[in-house]
């Protein structure tokens, strides 16, 4: 059962990502990253992560993707020139990225004690504990300062983002909303 | 069935991982556009949080998938930031194609 959900989701997976590069459309390409990050969160399901699951469809496929989805409609991106890649990509780029595969591959082929995933079986050193109370557990005892330095990173990310899109120039809210 | 019951070694998992980053570098490579560029950024981000999740299975370690909490909330902190500048120089320069964005200058 394992064994046929990790091939049907790997290969939408990787069905998405190669629809991603082929699509001129950048709607097109948006979409097929949504079922790329979908299946993901299958495979985390299947590797015992529940909370990071959920956390993938909520945080990637809806918050980011509707982000990505919005600004593709707002700046009415259309159908994208086709061209093969700068110059600089094919002498170097593209070897590169087929030697780094082909390293990785050979390392993780021969790779000693790497354990099989069985499914239903999450984290087993702690057997009667569901995941989310295992990672809350070190999120909020060992890491409690990154956790709560990331909201004023995030808060930061929100100011900066307003103050990027705001048009140059324009006017202020107040000024907006005064009667004419 | 014996074809039912197996398991799947996590090396597979880190092959996957391995494929979709690669493919995240040659849509970064060969898109023209920016915004699918930063899709494809969003791929290997994507990628990389595969790996770690299942080196957290191998390790029977929560802070893997820890880890991976944290790259979210930096990814989303990053997309809306990102788009922000990719909504500033549509507006500066009325195009999204990444060969006549060669400028820092606006």
């Amino acid at each position: 059962m394992h064994l046929i959900l990790f091939f049907l989701f790997a290969g939408f997976c990787l069905a998405g990502a190669i629809n991603l590069l082929l699509q001129t459309h950048p709607i097109n390409s948006a979409l097929s990253l949504i079922v790329v990050m979908t299946s993901l969160a299958v495979l985390y399901l299947l590797l015992g992560a529940e909370f990071l699951a959920i956390a993938q469809i909520i945080v990637y496929a809806g918050a980011v993707m509707v982000l990505f989805t919005f600004v593709v409609m707002l700046l009415n991106a259309g159908r994208e020139e086709r061209t093969l890649g700068s110059r600089a990509a094919w002498p170097i780029g593209f070897p590169a990225v087929v030697a780094i595969l082909a390293v990785l591959a050979t390392i993780l082929l021969r790779a000693q004690g790497l354990s099989a995933a069985r499914l239903g079986e999450g984290l087993t050193n702690a057997p009667n504990q569901s995941n989310l109370v295992q990672l809350s557990q070190v999120l909020f005892h060992q890491l409690l300062l990154p956790f709560e330095v990331t909201s004023i990173l995030i808060l930061i990310a929100i100011l900066g983002a307003v103050a990027l899109a705001r048009a140059e120039g324009s006017q202020t809210g107040a000024e907006r909303t005064a009667p004419k | 069935m014996s074809f039912l019951q197996q398991d799947v070694p996590l090396s597979w998992y880190l092959i996957l991982s391995a494929i979709l980053f690669s493919l995240g570098v040659i849509g970064f490579l060969i898109k023209r556009n920016l915004i699918t560029v930063f899709m494809s950024i969003e791929l290997m981000l994507n990628a990389v949080n595969l790996s770690f999740v299942t080196f957290a299975r191998q390790w029977n370690e929560v802070r893997g998938q820890i880890f991976v909490f944290f790259v979210m909330m930096v990814a989303a902190a990053e997309a809306a930031v990102g788009l922000a500048i990719i909504i500033a120089v549509f507006r500066a320069r009325s195009t999204l194609a990444v060969d006549r964005i060669n400028l820092m200058k606006l």
